[in-house]
């Protein structure tokens, strides 16, 4: 449960307070909590995801690289709740919204 | 400097590998507390390969796998409530409870729904004004800033209709635990990275040393373990008892300040029951008082609940490592997967379910006890 998910920001903006994000996690996108990150990323940048909130800042290469272990190794749990709640549209928000 | 691409290379694992067995004079104990590295050492054989120079003792990594029956219960009832949409991470619906699981109440007519994020559950809140909207907070240290956000976010936003059932635990108390039990074998352990990532590792320095523990904070790829084991055997070998980092590329000595201050403003630390082992002290974290609206316990008034075990379930040998998972009587006949006994069959970090799922259970006459 605590692996989470690297991906790409996209695209950075506040709502109401709080710092969102929508982010790319090979070709999956969803808006996330960057608030722990606050002054260390942006758009562009990678971050390791979990549950939503990014928790760590990553480089390009160890974020793609991670993603294809955590698929080899079938751990991609999170990713697939994602697309299931992204399915049912109920994923809180796209960019801009 | 170490590239990346070592990572993946297993020509990297298998020098490692040989390294480990050139350094152990003797066969040492590790356990690893994180679920992930339980899935990646079982999948890829990494304790086999190792079995004459080191034992792996998959230890109480798994939040679905610890998470109290009686926390079950209570998630079963709120499920039932008409007036309630009940939201859990995914991993969670098919956990036994003393008569059923989520699933089955979702079947019968209960609003059951998998969310991604604990944000999710707080804007279905805010979209269905009509019904209470219960969050299932569980987790280690790398969920409980996503959880204590969301519960933050609803009294910033003033969202009266959400509230969480909260079953967080943390990982050290446990490793103290662990240590303190009159039968421990453990002699040291591979911390679990991203919880560190979250924290940082000061908290692990006094256990350590009280303890003359080896630490090696480790990653959860098979390079990582293979190192984080080596870091932890040459420790041994050398009489050295410290905590060590081994995943430098995601974890810093004091955690990620941010995500820390908005856990210790929602959380406090409280006495948890962790399923199959028991209370542990101070090893949970509960809403503080300011945050007590936000209590799905409380707003429902779920007091305590009876519950049982069932009998035959060992998960909580397997989890403080003095069974296997196949050495159990009832794994792979009366306990697989789609009919589990116990949570470590459910989820997939659960050390029944990895050695399930990669065929452990034929190799039970040659392992032995």
């Amino acid at each position: 449960m605590c692996l989470g998910i690297p991906g790409r920001i996209v695209e950075m903006h506040d709502d109401r307070g709080l710092l969102m994000g929508l982010v790319d996690f090979g070709g999956v996108r969803r808006d996330v909590c960057l608030a722990y990150l606050a002054g260390t990323v942006q758009p562009g940048d990678y971050a390791v995801v979990h549950v939503g909130f990014a928790i760590s800042k990553v480089a390009e290469e160890e974020a793609r690289r991670t993603f294809e272990a955590l698929r080899e190794l079938s751990q991609l749990d999170e990713l697939d709740w994602m697309r299931e709640v992204a399915e049912r549209s109920l994923a809180g928000g796209r960019a801009g919204e | 400097m170490k590239y990346l691409s070592e990572y993946r290379d297993p020509s990297v694992a298998r020098g490692l590998i040989t390294r480990i067995r050139e350094l152990a004079t003797r066969r040492w104990v590790l356990m690893e507390v994180c679920g992930g590295q339980t899935h990646t050492i079982v999948r890829q054989g990494l304790d086999e390969l190792l079995d004459d120079s080191v034992e792996m003792i998959h230890g109480p990594g798994c939040p679905v796998c610890v998470t109290p029956l009686e926390q079950i219960d209570k998630a079963l009832r709120l499920a039932a409530d008409p007036s309630v949409i009940f939201t859990s991470f995914g991993d969670m619906l098919r956990v036994p409870g003393s008569e059923c699981d989520l699933l089955q109440v979702r079947a019968r007519g209960g609003e059951v729904r998998v969310v991604y994020s604990p944000l999710d559950a707080l804007e279905l809140a805010i979209r269905n004004p009509s019904k209470q909207v219960v969050f299932f907070a569980v987790g280690f240290e790398t969920t409980a800033p996503a959880n204590a956000m969301a519960v933050w976010r609803a009294r910033q936003l003033g969202v009266r209709n959400f509230s969480v059932l909260v079953s967080h635990v943390t990982v050290p108390p446990a490793m103290i635990a662990i240590l303190s039990a009159p039968d421990n074998r453990v002699q040291g352990f591979l911390a679990a990275g991203h919880v560190c990532a979250v924290m940082g590792w000061t908290e692990y320095e006094p256990i350590a040393a009280r303890y003359r523990v080896p630490i090696v904070v480790t990653g959860f790829e098979p390079v990582d373990i293979v190192e984080g084991i080596y870091l932890a055997v040459r420790q041994l070998e050398e009489g050295r008892h410290e905590v060590e980092n081994q995943y430098v590329r995601s974890v810093r000595r004091e955690g990620t300040g941010p995500a820390k201050s908005l856990v210790a403003e929602v959380f406090q630390l409280v006495n948890r029951q962790w399923r199959g082992i028991g209370e542990i002290p101070g090893s949970g974290l509960g809403l503080r008082e300011e945050f007590a609206d936000f209590d799905a316990e409380y707003r429902f008034g779920l007091g305590t609940l009876q519950v049982n075990e069932p009998a035959e379930c060992r998960a909580g040998d397997v989890l403080r490592g003095r069974l296997k998972p196949h050495e159990c009587a009832a794994f792979g006949c009366r306990c697989t997967p789609e009919h589990p006994l116990g949570a470590p069959m459910v989820s997939s970090e659960g050390a029944c379910a990895a050695y399930y799922n990669y065929g452990r259970f034929r190799h039970t006459q040659r392992m032995g006890v």
